[in-house]
């Protein structure tokens, strides 16, 4: 492949309306925080600790939105070979991560005062947590395999194999142990939530996409620099 | 016949692999000691009371499988490719599926027995006591292992071509595992006791699912996993 295919030049691929996304992100989510704690009241039974949820919750759905996202891109890779799917497959994993570490994290933050314990063998929990290690094992396969062909074929390969495996252990997991709550969403919620959980889903997938997108971009330039060190081995431009 | 010759590719893949691990013996000798060992050593961190070893005895087996079994997947292409007889294998006319299916019965061929040790084994060392319905609670064992072998072998054959391979088989393959590992050791808890809810019926049959869904899925992904 011609180096010219990968120069990248970031001023030229929408720098400023990076720019923008990431103020509408920060400026977004910070306006919900606010108007989520101060404007819906005290809950019955966990009181404020009630507020939890507005994080918790949107990290949780923005995980699975991320799993679908690499899950669609692995099979769009095997379908038409394309790297750039590789790439947004692998970025999408990789802030997938992220967002899984910080559900269960939140989860964890507010099942102690709840439920009087850090960790419980519960369907949902346990399954995000496996999730979260399939995740793992997707971007460990991704750092020890170098050459670049086989490393997009096998993690396409791994990522759906992944997705298909996640709704199976959800129903497993559920079959051998269930304590939490009915997920929140807006049915399931006291309508004086409800918009504060919205907005907050749109503030977290604003930063889903903006992260997402930025992972993206340093894929292609780390690339972009793997084909230039191998043109440059190779003795020519 | 095209399925006669196939399956005629298979059993020479199957044949070759088992026949390599017969002769060499070091594998197999290997991974079952590491599979008894793991016993003991579970053995000795959870007894020596004798109830509480009994209820263990189930989740100590499993667990023991899967740590030895994990060291056999790797063995059946690393063996392969430390000879370069992979590309040649890849070169034979015939669909590459048969490379997969020959793998997996050759692999499941060498577990079936290793897990014949390790079970006997934990029978006698957990003083677990035979229920009236063994045959079924064999059965469980049976579905386990196969779904334990597929995805085994099918994640061998990446993980043992990268640069990490002792490590990035048991991240990728145990979080996979995780139904597998439920199904079964819930199913064989249940026929231990009373199983008095009849609970076992319905996980053997998530088992049996399990199986077919990946035996499909990773069939149909081996194709562009051998690629060279």
């Amino acid at each position: 492949m011609n180096v010219a295919d990968w120069s990248f030049d970031p001023s030229r691929t929408g720098r400023r309306t990076g720019i923008w996304l990431v103020l509408a992100a920060v400026v977004v989510l910070m306006a919900t925080q606010t108007y989520a704690i101060t404007n819906s009241p005290a809950e019955g039974d966990m009181g404020h600790l009630q507020k939890i949820m507005y994080v918790h919750v949107p990290a949780a759905w923005m995980t699975f939105l991320s799993f679908f996202v690499v899950l669609v891109f692995s099979v769009s890779y095997l379908w038409r070979r394309r790297e750039t799917d590789d790439l947004i497959a692998a970025s999408a994993a990789e802030v997938g991560a992220v967002f899984n570490g910080l559900t269960l994290a939140l989860g964890m933050i507010w099942g102690r005062p709840t439920w009087g314990v850090w960790w419980a063998w519960d369907a949902r929990l346990t399954s995000t947590l496996v999730l979260f290690l399939i995740f793992v094992g997707y971007l460990a396969l991704r750092g020890f395999v170098d050459d670049a062909g086989q490393r997009a074929r096998w993690s396409a390969a791994v990522g759906i194999i992944g997705a298909i495996n996640v709704p199976i252990v959800y129903m497993s997991v559920m079959w051998w142990r269930t304590l939490h709550q009915q997920p929140s969403s807006p049915s399931t919620l006291d309508p004086a939530y409800t918009l504060g959980l919205r907005i907050n889903a749109i503030a977290m997938l604003l930063v889903l996409i903006y992260f997402i997108r930025k992972r993206y971009e340093i894929a292609r330039l780390e690339r972009a620099v793997e084909h230039a060190a191998q043109s440059a081995a190779m003795g020519g431009r | 016949m095209a399925w006669r010759d196939d399956w005629r590719r298979v059993r020479a893949i199957a044949r070759k692999d088992v026949t390599t691990e017969l002769r060499a013996k070091a594998g197999f000798n290997s991974t079952a000691s590491l599979g008894v060992t793991i016993l003991i050593l579970l053995g000795l961190a959870l007894g020596p009371d004798a109830q509480a070893l009994r209820d263990a005895a189930v989740g100590a087996v499993w667990l023991a499988l899967l740590f030895s079994g994990v060291l056999a997947f790797n063995r059946s292409f690393q063996v392969e490719l430390e000879s370069g007889a992979l590309e040649p294998l890849l070169l034979y006319p015939g669909p590459r599926w048969t490379i997969f299916a020959g793998k997996l019965l050759g692999n499941l061929l060498f577990l079936g027995l290793m897990v014949a040790i390790v079970v006997t084994v934990g029978v006698v060392l957990f003083s677990v006591e035979i229920p009236a319905r063994w045959p079924t609670l064999l059965g469980v064992l049976a579905l386990g292992v196969v779904g334990l072998v597929v995805l085994g072998t099918f994640y061998a054959s990446m993980a043992s071509r990268s640069r990490a391979r002792e490590v990035l088989l048991p991240l990728l393959l145990f979080p996979m595992l995780v139904p597998a590992l439920v199904a079964a050791t819930t199913a064989s808890k249940a026929l231990l006791g009373a199983d008095l809810m009849h609970d076992a019926d319905a996980w053997i049959r998530l088992l049996a699912a399990y199986d077919v869904i990946f035996l499909i899925a990773t069939f149909l992904a081996f194709e562009h996993v051998i690629e060279a």
